[in-house]
């Protein structure tokens, strides 16, 4: 049995490689932020309220483009809605907790932190206190979400663009997956999904970041089927 | 007026984030709908790689020779055979990196 300070560290461990791209990403959703004129101190908000990478550089991109609050509030919405998948798979282990652990614990539900949790998770049902990795795992990115973004609005227009930091994200999520392509049914799962957000890319809202998933899981269903 | 804005967005977020997890229990999900579940990653994270790789800042695809293709297979491999983070993603960028500023420069 660990112990819930071993679960903390361990969460801790396991997702700060990614941090790697996270903080270039958050210096970039903070300067973005100020460079399309927003006043620093809304920038940095939204890392607090929101706390949701590429959504918080939709949002100010849709306003200063000219679309209603209505529209860019919808979107994050939407783009986020993929929280609710994360949410569906965590719940399982989760669901020993009390309702308000688990309000608190909702907060800090990330992208990268969902998929090491949830690694850790399958190999370690047993333990009795896992949510502290994903509190661990959960903590690490907010603090660094936190810094980067606040680092990203004081330097500005001092980060440099032509390095093309953004795409340290698809990398991040490709070290995730990666291991799963030795399975043919996860490769299939994802190319259905890669495609599909390339088809639905132009899609209202930026809904194919929740309707290629949807299609993948449908995928994913009729597979299950077929290997009975 | 868009401080408002940030904080329904915030309350958007937070629900999808808390939904599942709170107000779902365990018996809700059946055997099948779990099995499903366990692509999650699988059929998320696609979603959020191809557009990164193949479409620009602009929303438009990409060239077919473009150093972030080049980049994402580095990455690909290394991480296939490294199980490392920190591999895959510096090798994706510094691949990418040698391309844009030695290559194509």
């Amino acid at each position: 049995m660990l112990t819930k300070k071993q679960l903390f560290t361990r969460g801790m461990l396991d997702i700060s490689p990614h941090m790697l791209s996270v903080i270039p990403f958050g210096i970039i959703c903070g300067a973005i932020g100020v460079e399309l004129g927003f006043h620093p101190y809304l920038v940095y908000a939204m890392s607090f309220i929101i706390f949701g990478g590429a959504s918080q550089i939709v949002f100010l991109q849709l306003l200063s483009g000219g679309a209603s609050s209505l529209v860019a509030v919808a979107s994050v919405g939407i783009i986020n809605s993929r929280h609710l998948l994360y949410g569906a798979v965590l719940s399982e282990y989760l669901e020993k907790l009390s309702f308000i652990k688990k309000l608190l614990i909702s907060y800090v539900v990330v992208d990268q932190g969902f998929a090491e949790s949830n690694k850790f998770f399958k190999k370690n049902r047993t333990e009795e206190f896992l949510h502290y990795h994903l509190i661990g795992t959960g903590c690490t990115m907010w603090v660094c979400w936190q810094i980067a973004t606040l680092s990203g609005i004081v330097l500005g227009s001092f980060v440099p663009e032509e390095l093309g930091l953004k795409f340290a994200i698809p990398l991040t999520f490709i070290a995730i997956v990666v291991q799963d392509l030795k399975k043919l049914d996860h490769v299939i799962v994802m190319i259905t999904c890669g495609l599909s957000s390339l088809l639905f890319f132009d899609a209202p809202f930026k809904s194919y970041i929740i309707i290629s998933p949807i299609i993948a899981l449908f995928v994913a269903a009729l597979l299950l089927r077929l290997k009975k | 007026m868009t401080l408002t804005a940030i904080i329904f967005a915030g309350i958007l977020t937070y629900l999808t984030r808390m939904t599942m997890i709170a107000l779902i229990s365990r018996d809700m999900l059946g055997d099948k709908i779990k099995a499903v579940l366990e692509y999650v990653p699988s059929a998320v994270f696609p979603a959020i790689i191809f557009p990164g790789i193949f479409i620009n800042d602009f929303g438009t695809f990409i060239e077919m020779n473009d150093p972030k293709i080049f980049g994402a297979l580095v990455a690909v491999i290394v991480g296939y055979f490294s199980k490392n983070i920190i591999a895959t993603i510096s090798a994706g960028l510094v691949s990418y990196w040698f391309l844009i500023f030695v290559v194509f420069n």
